[in-house]
C-alpha cells in the first residue's frame, strides 16, 4: 500500500450552468509534488483540479487542466488570459505570463480566506513559507525554508510510509493520545526515520511518534512564522494544512486560531495565478491591447 | 516587501533581507555587480519593477558563499554587497 499517497480532488461550482459571456481567466501552480488548475468567471472560482505532479511539467499543467475543464465544455482557447507560477510556472505551454509563487499565494489566500488574512503559512511537498500580505493580498514581507523537507508534505510522505500509516490518518492518529509527547529531537525526514524507529523501539505507540512528529514539525514552522513576523488573521494554506495535527499544534504555539475554509488549501497558488491573470487582463483591455 | 533568503539549520540562521521598496526608487541597482560570488539578481516585482533578490540555486548556500566575505577577525563594517547598495536595503542575520 502507498501510505503517503494523498487525495486528489476536482471541484466545479454546480451553480453555474454555463461560463458563455463570462470573462474566463486561470492559473496552474505546478509544485514539486501536486499540480493545481483554477479556472475563474468574471473573478470568480468556477472550477479546479487538484492531481499529484508528473515527470512531465508541461504534461501535468495540461492534465490538471483537463481535469479543471472537465464538463464545463470549456477547451484551452476559451482561456482568455492564464498565468503559471510554482518552480514549473515557466513550464506551463498555454500560459501567457508567470508570476512568482509567493504573490499568487498571497492573492488566493486573501480569496479563500477574506481580505483580513494578515500572515500566511504556506506548507507545500518540499518548501515552507511565511508570507505577510495587506488587504489587498499583496506580499509586504517572506521568508521561505526550502533547505530541508522538514514542515513540508514531503517530510509527513516519509513518515507515513515509515509508520505505515496513510499519511491523510496522521493528524487524527497523532490528536488520538493523551498529554502531549517531546518533540522528536530533529525533524530532518533523515534523522527523524532514526528518531521514530528508536522510540517504536522503546516501545512508544505509532499515535505518540506522529505526535512527536507533528509537534516537532510545528514547532519548526513556528520559528519561521516569528522570524517573519505573525499579525492576525491568520491562515494556512497547502497540503499540510490538511493535517489538523500539524495545524492544532501550531494554533497552540502561536495561540492563535487559523482562518479555516470548506475549499481545497491546495489550490491558493493556482487561484492566485488566476486572480492576477483577470487583473492583467483588465489592464491589457484598458490600453487597448486586449 | 521585506525579502528573507536563506535558510536555519542546526549551525544557525543565515537570511539575507532585502528592502524591496528601497529598490524600485534605486537608480544605479549597485548590489547587481556588487558580489563577488554573483548571488544578486535582478527580478521583476509585482509593479513589473526590478527588484533584488537572491538567486534561486543560492539561497541554500548562502553560509558557505559568504564565508570569504566574512573573516572571523576584521570582518568589514559593511560587506561588498552592502556598501553597492546606496540605499541600506541589505542587511544580513549572521
Ligand atoms: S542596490 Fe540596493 S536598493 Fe538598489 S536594487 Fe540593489 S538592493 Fe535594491
Ligand atoms: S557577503 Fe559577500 S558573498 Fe555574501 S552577499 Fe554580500 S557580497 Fe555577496
Amino acid at each position: 500500500m502507498d501510505y503517503w499517497r494523498w487525495t486528489e480532488s476536482a471541484w466545479k461550482d454546480p451553480d453555474v450552468p454555463d461560463w458563455r459571456g463570462a470573462m474566463v481567466t486561470a492559473g496552474v501552480d505546478i509544485g514539486s509534488t501536486s499540480t493545481q488548475a483554477v479556472i475563474l468567471l468574471d473573478g470568480k472560482l468556477y472550477a479546479y483540479a487538484n492531481m499529484r505532479t508528473g515527470s512531465n511539467s508541461p504534461n501535468s499543467a495540461l492534465e490538471a487542466m483537463n481535469r479543471a475543464m472537465e464538463g464545463t465544455g470549456l477547451t484551452l482557447e476559451d482561456l482568455r488570459f492564464t498565468v503559471g507560477t510554482g518552480y514549473g510556472r515557466v513550464n506551463v505551454p498555454f500560459a501567457h505570463k508567470s508570476v512568482t509563487e509567493i504573490t499568487c499565494h498571497a492573492r488566493g489566500a486573501n480569496y479563500l480566506y477574506g481580505p483580513t488574512v494578515r500572515t500566511i503559512l504556506d506548507m507545500g511537498g518540499q518548501d515552507c513559507k511565511a508570507i505577510g500580505c495587506d488587504a489587498k493580498g499583496a506580499v509586504t514581507s517572506f521568508m521561505m525554508n526550502d533547505k530541508c523537507a522538514a514542515g513540508t508534505g514531503r517530510g509527513m510522505e516519509v513518515i507515513a510510509n515509515l509508520l505505515a500509516v496513510p499519511v491523510e490518518e496522521i493528524g487524527p492518529l497523532s490528536l488520538s493520545i493523551d498529554g502531549e509527547p517531546e518533540p522528536v529531537s530533529s525533524v530532518c525526514v533523515i534523522f527523524a526515520k532514526t528518531a521514530a524507529t528508536g522510540l517504536m523501539r522503546a516501545g512508544w505507540s505509532k499515535e505518540k511518534v506522529l505526535a512527536a512528529y507533528c509537534l516537532a514539525m510545528a514547532i519548526r514552522v513556528v520559528r519561521l512564522l516569528e522570524r517573519n513576523g505573525v499579525e492576525e488573521d491568520f491562515a494556512i494554506t497547502g497540503g499540510i494544512a490538511k493535517n489538523s495535527g500539524v495545524v492544532r499544534r501550531i494554533e497552540r504555539l502561536l495561540g492563535i486560531t487559523a482562518l479555516k475554509t470548506d475549499l481545497d488549501t491546495q489550490i491558493a497558488g493556482a487561484l492566485g495565478g488566476a486572480l492576477i491573470a483577470g487583473d492583467l487582463l483588465r489592464k491589457r483591455q484598458a490600453s487597448g491591447k486586449g | 516587501m521585506i525579502a528573507h533568503y536563506g535558510f536555519e539549520d542546526g549551525s544557525g540562521v543565515f537570511y539575507i533581507t532585502i528592502d524591496t521598496g528601497k529598490c524600485a526608487r534605486c537608480e544605479d541597482r549597485g548590489c547587481a555587480g556588487g558580489c563577488p560570488e554573483g548571488l544578486f539578481a535582478l527580478e521583476p516585482d509585482d509593479e513589473d519593477i526590478p527588484v533584488a533578490g537572491i538567486r534561486e540555486q543560492a539561497r541554500n548556500a548562502l553560509k558557505a558563499a559568504c564565508a570569504a566575505c566574512k573573516p572571523l577577525e576584521r570582518r568589514p563594517a559593511l560587506l561588498p554587497c552592502q556598501k553597492s547598495c546606496g540605499l541600506e536595503a541589505i542587511t544580513h542575520s549572521w
